[in-house]
């Protein structure tokens, strides 16, 4: 720390605040209580906002006393980290962007200097500066620490509902005795790709299927990497004996596969997922006929 | 890896004669020596044997590599050049998925689910083996 030779009693600034917040923690809870960040969310008891706010006093005591106030990774915010990603989620379930929340955070300053200030009346202007500047810096840090845990829990939210993406929009479903079929829907990425692939491989195997269709209606754009999936689980579905057709193509995706210059010569296409099933069907000699004159067209 | 059958066949791997049709079981790890010795079996065969077609079952392979497959390739190659057709039967899914990664989608070469169906395809459906993964027994 700098300043030592100027602070042979009182301590270093980080030292003083620890003090300081150890000191005043009911003081400081009872004003943070009042701030918009733990009025709003701890909204069935005072007492809960005060000791809430008691809780980050002191983890706030503990780091500054460890002289690692711009540590966002200091041990001292491990005991309340779980309980500020609450509030952080609390903030952003009420509609909060993380800008308005570290705007929260940011506002408990405030109040906690107006204290400080108070404590260090008389003393040289030179060693106020510097108490502020280190509450200041670690309020700041705890702004950090509030923000960095809203947005892990943001992203453990988005790493889960994209695992049960996966699970849930890959169905193989059986449309005639040798005949399944993929409908794919959404966005297609290499890892769907991969267990679209996976999916539709183990149930041609299960369901002894001589044909599989891949329906990519529900598909909104196809690049080249999309494409390459494609070939990839047609020639694998190939290699193991089943015939794969594309269906559902519509015009402007035909349009851009055109452009992108990819091959699809060596892949049996149809219009819709009827022509594709009407295809296998021939060719499994079944036929669809209509039952009575004028009724379905026969295919 | 651990082989399914720790070379029961003292290392080869049995070519059996069904109507017009050659079978190929590959079970568990096909090593070098093996590899060069089935070529020479099926290429003989054919041409003894005049048969019509050459079915390689795959059910037994778990594991695959770019030899295994340049080895269904050359064998389709020489069997098309003694005027008997191949058909590869029973791929599994990972099977199928790594060659297909490895670039080797062989071009050219029926396949089929089972040995029944490749037996169908080549015209002997009436020779008719036990369908689905079921390994013939050596004569």
């Amino acid at each position: 720390m700098p300043e030592q030779e100027a602070t042979a009693q009182h301590g270093t600034p980080a030292q003083e605040i620890a003090d300081f917040l150890h000191r005043r923690r009911e003081q400081i809870a009872q004003r943070w209580a009042d701030a918009a960040l733990f009025r709003t969310v701890f909204t069935v008891s005072r007492d809960e906002a005060v000791e809430a706010g008691r809780a980050v006093v002191e983890a706030l005591a503990a780091v500054a006393a460890t002289h690692r106030i711009e540590d966002p990774e200091a041990d001292g915010f491990i005991v309340v980290r779980d309980q500020l990603a609450r509030t952080a989620a609390a903030r952003s379930r009420a509609g909060f962007t993380a800008n308005q929340i570290s705007l929260e955070v940011d506002a408990l300053r405030a109040p906690a200097e107006e204290l400080l200030l108070a404590d260090l009346s008389g003393r040289p202007a030179e060693q106020v500066r510097d108490r502020v500047t280190a509450l200041t810096v670690l309020m700041g840090t705890l702004r950090l620490v509030v923000l960095e845990t809203s947005l892990t829990a943001g992203q453990e939210i988005v790493e889960r509902q994209r695992i049960q993406l996966l699970e849930a929009a890959t169905p193989v479903i059986q449309l005639w005795k040798g005949v399944v079929a993929v409908p794919l829907i959404g966005t297609l990425d290499s890892a769907r790709s991969q267990v679209v692939m996976e999916t539709l491989l183990d149930t041609v195997v299960e369901q002894r299927a001589r044909f599989a269709i891949l329906d990519i209606t529900g598909v909104p754009t196809v690049d080249s990497l999309v494409a390459q999936h494609l070939l990839k689980t047609v020639a694998a579905a190939r290699l193991m004996g089943a015939e794969c057709i594309i269906s559902g193509i519509r015009p402007a995706i035909a349009q851009t596969i055109v452009h992108l210059g990819i091959d699809l010569s060596s892949v049996m296409t149809r219009a819709s997922l009827s022509d594709a099933l009407a295809y296998a069907l021939r060719e499994l000699g079944t036929d669809i006929v209509a039952h009575v004159p004028g009724g379905a067209e026969s295919r | 890896m651990t082989a399914p059958f720790p070379a029961p066949y003292g290392g080869h791997v049995p070519v059996l004669r069904l109507g017009g049709v050659l079978l190929v079981t590959f079970q568990g790890d096909l090593h070098d020596s093996q590899a060069e010795q089935l070529q020479q079996d099926v290429s003989e065969a054919a041409a003894d044997n005049r048969v019509s077609g050459v079915v390689l079952d795959l059910s037994g392979v778990e594991l695959v590599d770019s030899f295994l497959g340049r080895v269904i390739g050359d064998i389709a190659a020489k069997t098309r050049l003694l005027a008997a057709e191949t058909v590869v039967c029973g791929m599994r899914p990972a099977v199928a998925i790594t060659l297909v990664e490895l670039g080797l989608t062989l071009p050219g070469l029926r396949t089929a689910l089972s040995t029944e169906d490749a037996m169908r395809l080549l015209g002997q459906g009436s020779v008719s083996p036990r369908p689905g993964r079921t390994r013939q027994e050596s004569p």
